[in-house]
């Protein structure tokens, strides 16, 4: 009974995830198409919440969902100059990069149906964050500081590229 | 397993994402929808990676850190490349991708 229950979490966000995607690149209008991504990625962290992943959700909601999608709509509010109705258009490349598209899908698919798993018996641990951390910082604990400091100096060298442009705007 | 759902779905589910994130990777005009369909093909990495997580290697969590480590890196890359976007539009009155050619020999 708890696998139809599963079964049926998984058909819903799904198809929240597939059909805000394709309305996240299909909508014309671009700020309606990141407010299609804000509900792409609450149900992907759907999709990790059906996996034992609890913090990832968490994780997801708050960066992604939260961070990242209001970061892209204040840079659509200060770059785009026209008219925002058709702010989202495709190019030549459209009917190529459908094709590609499709048959990467196509591909994997394939693949993905044909495969055999052997999967292990063993259950995700309940308290995943208390399992998780001490791996964390100790075993990987030089990719989390490296993960710190490229995230120190990338969002240092954003700043710096916005506010250097801005100066020699000024002075010309 | 106490699961009917096995790999393959998640796989699917992951390659459809990804396909569409490619697809409007490579056919959109504007930056930032460029941006936005970049963020859609690593979320589809990442439902792949913790669905081998839960399947395969529930104990070592090696997938939920390999996410992890995704989603800070992603976070990086997009705020860097709207400052750039930022940037260029100030220079450049277009925010058409194929415009943008000046270093093209």
């Amino acid at each position: 009974m708890e696998n139809v229950y599963e079964l049926i979490a998984f058909i819903l966000l799904g198809g929240m995830v597939l059909g805000s995607a394709l309305l996240v690149v299909t909508l014309k209008n671009l700020v309606h198409s990141v407010l299609s991504l804000i509900v792409t990625f609450i149900a992907v962290a759907g999709i990790f919440l059906l996996l034992n992943a609890d913090f990832l959700a968490a994780v997801q909601v708050l960066v992604y969902a939260g961070g990242v999608c209001i970061m892209v709509v204040f840079a659509v509010m200060l770059v785009q100059r026209t008219d925002m109705e058709e702010s989202n258009p495709v190019n030549w490349r459209f009917g190529f990069a459908t094709l590609l598209g499709g048959g990467i899908f196509i591909l994997i698919g394939l693949f993905a149906a044909r495969s055999q798993w052997m999967l292990t018996g063993t259950e995700v641990p309940k308290d995943t964050v208390g399992t998780f951390a001490p791996i964390l910082l100790t075993e990987f604990v030089i990719p989390f500081e490296v993960a710190a400091i490229l995230l120190t100096v990338a969002l240092t060298g954003a700043l710096l590229l916005v506010k250097e442009v801005k100066a020699n705007g000024d002075g010309s | 397993m106490g699961t009917g759902l096995n790999p393959s779905y998640f796989i699917g589910l992951s390659a459809a994402l990804f396909a569409i994130g490619m697809y409007g990777a490579l056919s959109k005009k504007n930056i930032i929808s460029v941006l936005i369909s970049i963020e859609l093909m690593l979320c589809a990495v990442n439902i792949n990676l913790v669905a081998f997580n839960k399947f395969l290697t529930p104990d070592a969590f090696l997938g939920q850190i390999f996410a992890i480590f995704i989603i800070t890196v992603a976070a990086a890359e997009v705020g860097l490349g709207l400052a750039l976007i930022i940037a260029i539009s100030r220079r450049r009155e277009t925010n058409n991708l194929d415009d943008l050619d000046w270093l093209r020999w």
